[in-house]
């Protein structure tokens, strides 16, 4: 089924991008991170223009986080306090993000720059999942259960001024650092064209220090509002948003999710962590060989 | 007054020697791109004739030149610095088309010298890119093969040696494809009869590609009312993955 996509300016076979979305939705389904990591390098392999895969993108995260955030609001699973906080530091970055976006494309090494980004953040992410998926899988010894690790936030957000209480979180912490946070996963956003929740996830639980249960759901709640104001700002400025090709990806992704949210409920959670640990890191690895070897392309071109 | 004798004499060897007329013909004079548009096939075609009428003598190559509009561009090229493959060196094009096809009946440097096919750009080694600043012409010619080579591959530039065929020393016709990712504008198909190294005669015709219906209507709106597509676009993801919640939740 070819469908010729109009601000892409190339016709594509519509069923292969509808079928890419269904995987990222099951994924986001499955490990509550929007999936947006997987959709625009894979878009972008495809032949779909940097900017227009990475601005429909975040438009196809907006709806796969749209559905998660209702079910997890439905039981109580959302901080909206601590959303609404990163929202607003996500906003703020990813007008930063747009700077950086403008800066690094005028002196040529846009591209580069987003490749180490993915190698060095999957990399960190899917060595830290990995390390916390082993240590839980393994059979502890003598049979004895083990304690729970001391839920505890990183040093460096106690010592951050002016403390504010997150209920839902069972948290005392300065709102500025959720804010800090809210800044830099929103500059991610607008850069890399992700939602960013494979870096919010593991922040919320391992430097914020959050209850475990409402992170899912709070970590969604911040991508569907900074996915939002993404989509806006590419729509004013860079002009990329592809209705068409959003709407393909949304078909696949949307119910995908679905799919994957219904997988998720009878897999075990420890067992689902070990494998996107294992995913990231793949292709991590991927993108650090592709830095290294020989591109088929050395030239390149720009309009100016 | 030998001087003047001359020059009468050239004229008239000149005019003697009469031009055929070339009578081009495109298959379609518009491309519509539109919903389901994978690229199409443009049929290039026409007629050489004596200016008596009668079919033109045998001897002619034809060749036929299809350019798109053409845009300033920025041709980057990736070098390995540190052990990471990243952009380098740059050059600016102030006029690149962003499409360019050659067919001829005959090779190119057969049918002429190398100075005639840089003044008609017979061949994609000829497009006249015009170069912005000053790079030595070696580096220059680098830059200029890894585009002709990065838009071969993309299907948006072609010589087809051999492409165009000619019936009964009369009728030419060539085949040139324009893949989906065609810019759209104004395509020029320019013909050119060559004899003897020499063009003798040349024809242009013009050849419209647009986008029309939805794709239009969509690329319009999203250039003259951004804020309203960022929303729309907005509003259709929290449709779309809202529904789905709905739809699920009943099966």
């Amino acid at each position: 089924m070819d469908v010729y996509l109009p601000i892409a300016n190339l016709s594509v076979n519509g069923l292969v991008i509808v079928a890419l979305g269904g995987i990222t939705g099951i994924l986001s389904g499955l490990f509550g991170v929007g999936g947006g990591f997987l959709t625009t390098p894979l878009l972008i392999f495809y032949g779909v223009p940097p900017t227009v895969a990475a601005a429909s993108a975040s438009t196809q995260v907006t709806g796969a986080s749209v559905s998660g955030v209702f079910a997890h609001r439905r039981r109580g699973g959302v901080d909206y306090k601590m959303g609404g906080v990163t929202v607003v530091g996500g906003i703020f970055g990813t007008g930063i993000g747009a700077l950086l976006f403008r800066f690094f494309q005028s002196i040529g090494q846009i591209d580069i720059v987003i490749n180490i980004l993915y190698v060095i953040m999957l990399g960190a992410i899917g060595v830290l999942m990995m390390r916390e998926a082993i240590t839980i899988l393994r059979p502890s010894p003598e049979g004895t259960p083990r304690k729970a690790k001391k839920r505890r936030h990183h040093p460096f957000v106690t010592a951050l001024p002016l403390r504010w209480r997150f209920y839902r979180s069972g948290l005392y912490i300065s709102p500025l650092a959720p804010l800090i946070l809210g800044v830099c996963v929103g500059a991610l956003t607008m850069l890399m064209g992700v939602g960013g929740g494979f870096i919010l996830v593991p922040a919320m639980l391992y430097i914020l220090g959050m209850s475990a249960n409402v992170v899912v759901g709070t970590s969604l709640f911040q991508i569907l509002f900074v996915t939002m104001a993404t989509t806006m700002m590419h729509a004013l400025t860079t002009q990329a948003v592809d209705i068409v090709l959003a709407a393909l990806l949304l078909l696949g992704s949307v119910s995908g999710a679905q799919i994957g949210s219904q997988i998720a409920q009878k897999a075990k959670p420890e067992l689902l962590r070990l494998i996107l640990a294992a995913i990231v890191l793949l292709i991590a690895l991927r993108m650090l060989y592709g830095l290294g070897v020989q591109p088929d392309e050395i030239y390149t071109v720009v309009p100016i | 007054m030998s001087r003047i004798l001359l020059g009468l004499l050239c004229f008239f060897a000149l005019t003697a020697q009469a031009d055929p007329i070339l009578v081009p013909e495109v298959s379609q004079d518009e491309v519509q791109v539109r919903q389901g548009f994978t690229g199409t096939e443009l049929l290039l075609f026409g007629a050489i004739l004596d200016p008596s009428g009668a079919r033109a003598a045998s001897g002619y190559d034809i060749v036929v030149v299809l350019k798109g509009p053409a845009s300033p561009i920025r041709v980057r090229e990736k070098e390995q610095i540190g052990g990471i493959w990243m952009n380098a060196a740059s050059t600016d094009f102030r006029s690149a088309p962003s499409y360019f096809a050659v067919a001829s009946s005959a090779p190119i440097d057969q049918i002429v010298d190398d100075r005639t096919a840089a003044i008609y750009e017979l061949g994609t080694r000829f497009i006249q890119l015009s170069p912005s600043g000053a790079i030595d012409p070696e580096e220059q010619e680098r830059f200029t093969a890894g585009l002709v080579a990065l838009r071969e591959g993309q299907g948006l530039y072609e010589q087809k040696t051999g492409g165009v065929t000619i019936s009964e020393d009369v009728l030419y016709q060539a085949r040139l494809s324009l893949p989906s990712s065609v810019t759209t504008g104004t395509y020029t198909a320019e013909t050119f009869a060559i004899a003897n190294g020499r063009v003798i005669a040349s024809a242009v015709a013009k050849i419209e590609v647009r986008k029309v219906g939805f794709e239009r209507a969509i690329e319009d709106f999203s250039r003259s009312w951004s804020f309203l597509y960022g929303l729309m676009a907005v509003g259709l993801s929290i449709a779309m993955g809202w529904m789905a919640g709905r739809l699920f939740a009943l099966v």
